[in-house]
Order: structure tokens, then sequence, then C-alpha cells
């Protein structure tokens, strides 16, 4: 995961491409100016706002319903995500079968979809009288409306990063391991388990991190599957926006640096997790 | 246990990989099966392992079926040509492996794994590499890892493939010597693969020569080297040179060819081919000589001599350069050959390879 810095020589002669210090930077500037600049002002502001206010913004029933829905509704698509993604990642690599190459290419739908199309789309099927609707609601099942909804939103918007995050290391994963543990006895689970497993864990995590800090922040496709009612099925990020549109700006930073520090935490927890799991590469990891 | 393996074949689509092979193994024998890359041999090895199975033929150990048994249930050990150690697991928990993944009736408690473990680590003297991850092992170390996992079940037979492959000259060679005492002192019955034929002949109680997907010979090292039974075989073993003669009386017969050392064979007369080690010939400068030396060329210790004879023949001879004070490019000579092995000439050509006498494709290096 960590780029390799080039190697800091002396000697200019040495650089393989040529212009070091503009493409640096560059990059540099890029990053500075589209990422950490925002991310910067956020935080500022926030601090402008003071522990208490801060606290007392968070604390607000309204508030805490939305970032509890959040999270509770993206750790639920992901939960979602990590098993079927897996499995998709399974079924595309190890299998041959018919129309294998169309299946792998809708994985890339939901990237490809404008959020709110995927929203309106999932809202009229998950609608009393849409397909799914109106085979689920008589069971007593409700999406609409529901944290269902939002959280179904949120995985059909994420799943590719578990898929593609696992496709590859699958695809690279040598046989001769799976042969050499079934020439020790092992059976298929115990294969997978103990071999398989260990090898594309740390793909599997980023893949259900970014999965994750995904569907925290996603808006377009859960507004509308979400109906919004205020304390029930609001999410954390259209509350910031409700807040700016009611010109409460500190309101919306507070709500959304805690979104921010949230996914923070989560990159860092995954960081040092993926460290502990590629532990074995030896010193170069 | 005993092996035995018979009429196997296996094809991949049109192409025939292995066409018949019929080897049987007894216990505690330390057998290579050797022969160019593509010839079969890991097909071979695996089918036995249970990692691939044939398309006709039989596989029994001890009168079992094994064709009817599925890998995990046949109890070998299998070297990996690059080892295939788990990278996330230390030496110790690869070693431990096999013997971790038994049915929990049959499997020992942790503290006689460890045990075991700890025995075999000493055993293949690797004992202070316990705690480390194989990246962090050298080539000659991971090899000996592989080799512990694969004898920690105990297994009924040790298949290796291409156990020193990827090891350089020195650290194969001892290795090599070593990989003999493991199997003695493990009393296992083992089976490598090499495409080296010294590798093969200084390891190995028996050698099976393969060549194109068939058995070409099985015998004992010095049986093959002294009595390749085939010109594929005498190809392989590096008697690259070939001459065309004519048998008569046992004799090799051609213009320029003194057969003196040559000892008689019981074979019927007609056309043949004598097959030969460039070393194994010794030209002799003589003004009505057929042959003529075309290039000389000093390796040092050795001159390498090419020869021009009769019928556009082609070869090529290496000499002890002192010996070879009087072979200037020009000079006219007979071949005097010290030894060689003669098949009679066919009139369709032998398997894969070239046709024998065909001029010019007597300097052909064995193909590896
Ligand atoms: N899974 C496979 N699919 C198709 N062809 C294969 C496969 N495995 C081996 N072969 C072919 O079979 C031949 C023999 O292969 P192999 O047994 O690996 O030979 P060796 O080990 O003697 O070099 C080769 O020509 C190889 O291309
Ligand atoms: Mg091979």
């Amino acid at each position: 995961m960590t780029a390799s810095p080039p190697p800091a020589s002396p000697l200019r002669a040495k650089r393989v491409l040529p212009g070091f210090g503009l493409t640096m930077g560059v990059t540099l500037t890029y990053v500075g100016v589209i990422v950490l600049l925002p991310v910067v002002a956020l935080v500022l502001k926030g601090a402008e706002i003071g522990p208490a206010r801060f606290f007392a913004i968070l604390s607000a029933p309204r508030t805490l319903a939305a970032l509890q829905l959040t999270l509770l509704a993206a750790f639920m698509a992901t939960v979602f995500n990590a098993a079927y993604g897996l499995l998709m990642a399974w079924v595309l690599v190890r299998y041959d079968f018919p129309g294998k190459r169309i299946l792998d290419a809708l994985m890339d739908i939901p990237f490809a979809l404008p959020t709110a199309v995927a929203g309106l789309a999932l809202s009229a099927l998950f609608a009393g009288n849409g397909w799914y609707g109106a085979l689920l609601e008589p069971m007593g099942f409700k999406v609409v409306f529901t944290i269902w909804g939002v959280a179904v939103a949120m995985s059909f918007t994420s799943i590719p990063f578990v898929v593609r995050a696992v496709q590859p290391v699958l695809e690279d994963l040598d046989p001769q391991y799976e042969q050499a543990a079934i020439t020790l006895g092992a059976h298929p689970f115990t294969v997978f388990r103990r071999v398989i497993f260990p090898a594309i864990l740390p793909a599997y995590m980023v893949g259900i991190t970014l999965s994750f800090a995904r569907s925290l922040g996603e808006f377009g496709a859960v507004v509308f599957i979400a109906g919004n009612l205020p304390m029930k099925t609001e999410i954390a990020s259209l509350l910031a926006v409700i807040r700016l549109e009611e010109y409460d700006y500190n309101g919306a930073a507070a709500i959304a640096m805690t979104l921010l520090v949230i996914a923070l935490l989560l990159l860092a927890v995954s960081n040092l997790a993926q460290a502990r799991a590629l532990r074995y590469k030896g010193k170069t990891a | 246990m005993t092996m035995s393996i018979a009429h196997l074949t296996r094809r991949f689509g049109a192409t025939e990989v292995l066409r018949g092979i019929d080897l049987a193994v007894d216990k505690g024998e330390l057998v290579a099966l050797l022969g160019p890359s593509g010839s079969g041999k890991t097909t071979l090895l695996k089918i036995i392992a249970g990692l691939d199975w044939p398309d006709a033929g039989a596989l029994t150990v001890d009168g079992e079926d094994w064709l009817a048994k599925r890998a995990q249930d046949r109890r070998i050990g299998f070297v990996f040509q690059h080892y295939a150690l788990f990278p996330h697991m230390k030496v110790r928990d690869n070693i431990a492996f096999g013997l971790t993944v038994l049915p929990k009736a049959e499997r020992p408690a942790p503290k006689q794994i460890a045990a075991r473990v700890g025995e075999l680590l000493h055993f293949l003297q690797i004992a202070p590499l316990g705690d480390r991850y194989p990246a962090e092992l050298s080539g000659g170390q991971r090899q000996r890892v592989a080799l512990g996992r694969a004898l920690a079940v105990d297994p009924r037979i040790l298949l290796l493939d291409e156990p020193f492959g990827a090891l350089d000259a020195q650290v194969r060679r001892d290795l090599r010597r070593w990989l003999r005492g493991v199997h003695d002192a493990a009393g296992t019955t083992t089976i490598f693969v090499t495409h080296d034929q010294e590798e093969a002949f200084e390891l190995a109680d028996r050698v099976v020569v393969m060549g194109a997907g068939r058995i070409e010979q099985i015998g004992r090292p010095d049986e093959i080297y002294d009595h390749p039974a085939t010109p594929f075989v005498a190809r392989f073993l590096g008697l690259t040179v070939e001459l065309p003669v004519t048998l008569r009386a046992g004799r090799a017969e051609a213009p320029g060819l003194d057969p003196s050392a040559l000892p008689r064979r019981a074979m019927a007369d007609g056309p043949a081919t004598l097959f030969l080690r460039p070393t194994e010939i010794t030209p002799v400068p003589d003004t009505t000589g057929p042959w003529r030396v075309a290039e000389a060329v000093s390796t040092g210790a050795l001159l390498r001599l090419g020869l021009e004879g009769p019928a556009d023949c082609r070869i090529e001879v290496e000499v002890p350069r002192r010996a070879g004070r009087g072979l200037t490019e020009g000079q006219t000579v007979r071949l005097r050959p010290e030894a060689g092995q003669i098949f009679p000439r066919q009139s369709n050509s032998d398997g894969a390879s070239a046709p024998a006498a065909k001029p010019l494709s007597s300097v052909k290096e064995s193909s590896l």
C-alpha cells in the first residue's frame, strides 16, 4: 500500500524520470489545494466552535440520531459487502462460466452510475408498488423510508470496493500454495481458512475499510430511498446540508468534522492492521 | 510401500503429455525421473500426488488403488519446485501444518506437535530458523524447510519436483548429499524429478529417463551411463556426435574410422549410427584421412575441433589442447573413437528428434 519514494540519490543522472522537481511540485500542490486544504479549513472551522458548543451540537438528539443511523446503516452495508464482495471476487476468479466477462463488467456499474440515478432506481424498486417492494411489504418487511433502505443504498454504491480489492490478489495467488496444503492433508475449507484467506486478508481489509468509509459519506443514493425523516431516517451528511441551509455553519462543520474523524480513525486502524498482517514480508514491510 | 504404475496416459487438449508410463518403485528406493523439460516429469509426479488425474492407466500403492483416493488421503510428501512455503507462517508453523490439519481424532496434542517440529528442525539442521518467516530465508534454507514440512506427516512416499533447480551450483552439490542422507535416515521411499543428469546419477538408486511422455530407459546410474538404451538417451547423456556407419560382423565401418577401440556388438549387419561423446574421439593426423579440420578453437584446457568428412558430414570433437598440437586447420585426419554406442539406423526417425544420420545434425547440443 505504501508507495516507495524514489531513491534518495544525490546523483541527478541516476533519476529515471526527468523533472523530479516539477512532477513532485505539481503533485504536492494538488494534494495541498484539493485534499489537505479543505480538511484543514474544516478542522479550523471546527476549532473555532469551542469544545462546549461542539459537544452541545453533537449531543443534540437530532444529531445523535443522524450519526447513529449513519454508522449503523454503514455497518450493515459493510457487513453485507464484506460477505458478498468476497464471494463475488471468488466466483469471478475461480470459476469459468458463460457471461463471466459481463458479470465482471457489471461490478463497475455502481461506480460509474451517478449516485442519484442509483438512488432513484433503488427507491423505485423497493417502493410498495415496485418489483421488490411488492414482494417484501406483504411479508411485513419495509425497506424504503427505513434504515434498511439506507443500508441498501450504501451497500449498492460501495460494493465494488471489496470485489476490486480482493480480485487481483486472488488472481495472483500461486496455486502451488493450495496444492501444497492439499498434499499435506488439508481439506478444502481448511485450505481456504489457513492458506488462501490469510493471503487475501490485507487486501480484503482495504476493501472493507473503503467500503465503510464510502458508506459513511454516501449521500446521493441514500436521500432518495431514506425518506429523510428527522430522528428516524436522516443521515449525517444530509443533516450537515440542512444546517448549512439554515446558515448554521458551526452545526454543519461539527457534524462534518465528526464524520471526518471517524473516517480517518478507520483508515489508521486499517493501516495498522494491514501492517500487522503483512509483517511476514520481512523487514521491507 | 511399493508403488506400481501401469499404462498411464495424460493429455492436455491435443497434446499427449504422458503416453503410457509403466513403472514400479520399491520400498526405500530413491528414484530419479530424468528428462528434458517438457517431457512430462512434473505431470507424472502430480498424478502420483493426486494433484492431477490421468486419462487412462492404473496407480496402485501396496495394492490400493490410489486413483480412487483424494490427494488429502494419500499421505504423501510433496516438495514443490519453488517450495511453496506458506509466506504468512513462521518456519515452525509451516512444518507443523500437516500435523495441525489432521482430523481431531488423529491430531497429536500441541505439545507433541511442537516436539516433532523441534525434532525435524534439528534433523534438517535449521534449528535456529524456527521463528523466521520464509521471506527471511535463503534458497537452501527454504529447501530444507519445505522438506521438513513434507516429512512431518511421515509420508508413505516423498515426491520432489526439481528440488535443487532454483539453487546455485555449490549449494546444489551440498544439498544433494544432504538429501541422500535424509532419505537414508528417514527411511522413506523417494521419487525426485530433475533435468540434470549429474544430479540424477549421483543421488539415485535407479534412474528413469523420460522423453516426450515415454519412459526411454530405467536402470542403475552406471548401467544407463554405459549402455544408453535408445538414441534419445544417448543424445541426452551427451553422446552428441552421430556418425553414419555400416555394421559388418559386429564392427562399425566407415571411411576414415578406426574402430579398434570399440567392442564388437552382437547386432545384425546393415546401416547404423554411431553415437559418441565429443571428448571420446581422437583425431589422428593422416595425410590420406577423409576428415579435415575445418576449425580449431581453444577453450583453454580443450581444443574444440570442427571436422568435415565424407558426404558433407560435419562433427565437433574435443581433445586436450596439449594432445592436439598437430591439429591445425586444413589438416586431414582419421577418427579413433574410444567409446560409443551403436544403434541400427531406422528408416523412420526415432521419436521427436531429427533423423540420426542426417549430415550436419550431429553437432546438435543435447536439448535441455
Ligand atoms: N495444465 C496444463 N495444461 C496444458 N498443458 C500442460 C499443463 N501442464 C503441463 N502441460 C504441458 O505438458 C508438457 C509436460 O509438462 P511437464 O509435466 O511440466 O514437463 P516437465 O516437468 O518434464 O518439464 C508440457 O509441454 C506442458 O506444456
Ligand atoms: Mg517440471
